[in-house]
């Protein structure tokens, strides 16, 4: 293929946004394990930041674990029925569930949070339980794993599969549990680095849910922001992304590979 | 198959039942709260009737139509470029492209200050080339800044999955008419990519109103209505306006949400 | 083989199907099906084919006052998994999470039955089919006409009462859905099940039926043996839908049928007819007083082993024949055309 100057110009163009994306990141992480950022790397590397993260906020790391795989479970168990319930079933009242399901989403955080801790604020021991930001973190990632297993569930032909199970003998809980579940693996697997990513880094709501005594590892960050030095900040900022990374790494490779469709092509 | 119907119900029920109690309730309790301070219904139009809610509301919807408008710009050439040629190192630029997808927006925050901070990258390059030093991290351009990062890399990916889909055979069919080079970016490609396109700006309008943690991290000072509800509802404590603030906040963004779904005609993915 | 089962009866009485949406989808009907017979269900998509096998299957209710019977006993309010029944899908319905070994043996393990006799059952139905080098192939790694074997194999594992197919054949290509078809032909009288076969392809239907239904519009428009329905069709529509059928216009006189092209001697015609209908194979060409009815040629199909021709003669259509002569026919030509007295038929 000929490459004139327009193929350039792009190229160019895409490494600076490249470069406006990654450059900050790097230099984040430079900051994070050098001594002082402000005389530059010269001053040498150390851990002494990233010690020091560990030290003052590990809590807000094992918290922000918890209430991902908590909310990964809370996810699976009411959006797999739920999702497999939609794909089943197309009436005016499961469109206007998904739309329903959608909505948190679209719903500033902030509003959430508000609603929720004018509604349940004075339930003391739930306030200031994690379960209180729990139950904001399921509000929000719901709506990913509905989506992430619908879209597989409505790629195959469900229906056929199921009456094939059906016509050899399988009841109504054997046909979703040896076929509907293991043909939206892809789905689910999807879905679930999904919830947990954004789990680990929901911020907008749980700024306003959090207590003193839960704070999770993004609530931490900002804390570590405003009050802290740079080199802590960053030194947070890398652990975060030594957390986030294979999760997000899953998720390309993932989106990489091709699901496999159930289609008949012919030789 | 009337059991099956049943069962069907069942499974939908749990998500419904959580749904309703810890969404659809608190939001009914939300926009009644809304109603107690002492404006009462005022509290709902205050957003339009007084001077200064009225200009963050603006200075919101500002920010993200701008936001929007950049990020479609930016993600839109590159994107399609990625998508349409292949050569070494594409593979390693999308995955840069795409990495800060899930970071969550104190991130973002931080990372604007990395580049336009006190101590940013910017600052130290215009120090180096002018002797000044650019810092504009703390304000309505960082903001905007950090709501441009943080929306590419998902309006590439979606930019990307469309022009994938674009039937090459139309472009070949415009240029066996005598289409120019032009004329076919403007009459196959840009329309072939709309839906895509209103899809993803949606997603990046919703998020420029209502994010928060960006703002939060960068300054508490920059007049925008996710950060006037926040200082409405800690610092003030008039928890009746912060609720009507935020339901408003809330039902404009969700409804541009669903102009531009039922605009693309499909469904707009749900993104955060 | 070890299929000594005794076949199964099915009754249909009043069976109407009106779907949620109001479609009248089958008006009621009335079908005995015999112990070991195949019954092919035939017509255009729409006709209501389907749904009667999906009422027999259990997959889908008849409307109120409809009975579907097994062997005499009543099985309509039982839903498809307790009918035991094996079907057979167009598009496979192969489980892609299941090897094909895992696949065939999916209804037996449903029957919990023991690992030994179940993996012999599997081997059995894999040789059966002539399949054994596929049995842990992944369903996505296997070519149509593999993916159909594997569906029967699963279809029969479990020695269901009855055999259902919809369509089975028609998502393969030509030459794959002959092959198949001869195979299944085979294989059901081998077995002696009986079998409810589902097609909107009459030559497909006319292979394997021992009975042919044929129907439209969600109305049965003729039942009977392939060659009843073949020369004896009870409607246009039975006739047109099955071969080609010629038809002419006229008036019976003097021991012949009068069209405006000429007689055609019937000695039994019925009187008051006005229209004459005969297969392309009972009308050869002919020279001079030979000739009953006389044409011109309005096109000429080449087909190599024979020529197709369409005779015009002043009716709706032309007359359609085929000929093994090697002589080429020009557009516009006149040609003389004998009937075979024993083709014609009447409505």
């Amino acid at each position: 293929m000929k490459r004139g100057p327009a193929f350039y110009a792009q190229l160019g163009f895409t490494l600076f946004v490249c470069a406006f994306l990654i450059a900050p990141v790097i230099l984040s992480i430079l900051a994070g394990v050098t001594v002082n950022y402000q005389s530059g790397v010269q001053s040498g590397f150390t851990l002494r930041w990233v010690y020091a993260v560990w030290d003052g906020y590990r809590d807000t790391i094992f918290l922000s674990i918890g209430i991902s795989l908590a909310c990964l479970a809370g996810t699976l168990i009411l959006g797999i029925p739920a999702a497999y319930a939609l794909a089943k079933r197309q009436n005016a009242f499961s469109r206007a569930l998904e739309e329903l399901l959608v909505m948190p989403v679209a719903v500033p955080g902030l509003a959430t949070a508000l609603a929720l801790i004018v509604t349940y604020g004075g339930v003391g021991g739930f306030r200031t339980s994690w379960v209180f930001i729990l139950v904001g973190h399921i509000l929000f990632t719901l709506p990913f794993m509905v989506r992430s297993v619908l879209a597989v569930l409505s790629a195959i032909d469900l229906k056929t599969l199921e009456e094939g199970a059906a016509s050899l003998g399988a009841t109504f809980w054997q046909r979703f549990f040896h076929v509907v579940l293991p043909n939206c693996r892809g789905g689910i697997l999807a879905g679930s680095l999904m919830v947990v990513t954004l789990s680990m880094g929901e911020f907008n709501m749980t700024w306003l849910l959090h207590t003193p005594l839960t704070k999770t590892l993004p609530v931490g960050l900002a804390d570590a922001y405003a009050s802290l030095r740079l080199e802590i900040g960053s030194a947070y900022t890398l652990v975060f992304f030594l957390m986030i990374v294979p999760l997000l790494v899953a998720l390309q490779w993932l989106g990489q590979a091709r699901p496999t469709k159930f289609v008949a092509e012919d030789e | 198959m009337n059991r099956d119907g049943h069962r069907l119900t069942l499974l939908l029920l749990p998500a419904g039942i959580f749904f309703g109690a810890f969404f659809l309730l608190p939001l009914a309790q939300l926009f009644h709260i809304g109603l107690t301070g002492k404006e009462g219904w005022g509290a709902y139009t205050a957003i339009l009737t007084d001077r200064n809610y009225f200009s963050s509301l603006l200075s919101t919807l500002g920010l993200a139509a701008i936001t929007t408008v950049v990020t479609l710009m930016v993600s839109g050439l590159a994107g399609v470029f990625l998508q349409r040629n292949r050569f070494p190192g594409n593979g390693a630029l999308v995955a840069m492209l795409t990495f800060p997808l899930a970071f969550p927006g104190v991130v973002i925050g931080f990372m604007v200050i990395m580049l336009a901070g006190r101590q940013g990258l910017i600052g130290d390059i215009s120090r180096f080339l002018t002797g000044d030093k650019i810092v504009f991290a703390y304000s309505m351009a960082g903001l905007f800044m950090g709501y441009v990062y943080f929306s590419i890399p998902r309006t590439i990916l979606t930019v990307m999955a469309a022009a994938e889909k674009l039937d090459p055979k139309l472009e070949e069919a415009a240029r066996s008419l005598g289409a120019s080079t032009w004329h076919v970016v403007v009459d196959v490609i840009i329309p072939g990519l709309k839906p895509a396109f209103i899809s993803a700006g949606a997603i990046c309008f919703a998020t420029a109103m209502g994010a928060f943690g960006t703002a939060f991290t960068l300054a508490t000072r920059i007049n925008v209505l996710p950060m006037v509800i926040y200082t409405e509802f800690t610092l003030e404590a008039n928890i009746a306006m912060a609720a009507a603030l935020s339901f408003v906040l809330g039902a404009v963004t969700w409804v541009v949400l669903a102009v531009a779904r039922t605009a693309a005609g499909s469904t707009v993915a749900a993104a955060g | 083989m070890t299929e000594t089962m005794k076949p199964l009866a099915i009754t249909l009485t009043g069976c109407a199907k009106t779907f949620a949406d109001g479609t009248k989808a089958l008006e009621p009907l009335d079908l005995a099906i015999n112990a070991g017979e195949t019954v092919v269900l035939l017509g255009p998509s729409g006709c209501g084919k389907t749904t009667t096998l999906r009422i027999i299957a259990g997959l889908e209710q008849p409307d109120a006052g409809g009975k579907v019977m097994f062997d005499g006993e009543g099985v309509t309010p039982l839903s498809i998994e307790k009918r035991n029944v094996g079907m057979v899908f167009q598009s496979y319905a192969l489980f892609p999470n299941m090897s094909v070994a895992e696949n065939i043996g999916y209804g037996l393990r449903l029957r919990k039955t023991p690992t030994e006799a179940l993996r012999a059952r599997v081997g059995e139905m894999l040789a059966m089919m002539r399949i054994e080098k596929l049995a842990d192939r992944r369903i996505d790694q296997l070519s149509g006409g593999q993916r159909q074997r594997v569906a029967l194999a699963r279809a029969l594992a479990v020695r269901p009462r009855a055999l259902l197919l919809d369509e089975p054949l028609t998502a393969l290509d030509a030459k794959l859905r002959d092959a198949l078809r001869i195979e299944i032909d085979e294989l059901l009288r081998r077995l002696g099940i009986t079998a409810v076969y589902v097609t909107h392809d009459q030559a497909e239907a006319m292979a394997l039926g021992d009975r042919i239904v044929v129907m439209e519009h969600g109305k049965v428009a003729q039942i009977g043996t392939p060659r009843d329905i073949y020369q004896r069709p009870a409607t246009l529509f039975v006739a047109d839908f099955i071969g080609t059928m010629n038809r002419v216009q006229g008036r019976v006189a003097n021991g012949g049928f009068v069209t405006a092209a000429g007689t055609i001697p019937w000695a039994g015609a019925p009187a008051h007819i006005t229209e004459a209908m005969f297969r392309p194979q009972d009308i050869s060409l002919a020279e001079g007083g030979d000739a009953h009815l006389r044409g011109t040629i309005a096109a000429a199909f080449f087909l190599g082993d024979r020529t197709r021709l369409a005779v015009n003669v002043g009716g709706e259509k032309p007359l359609i024949l085929e000929t093994g002569t090697r002589r080429d026919f020009k557009h516009g030509e006149t040609v003389g055309l004998r009937i075979d007295p024993h083709g014609l038929l009447s409505l």
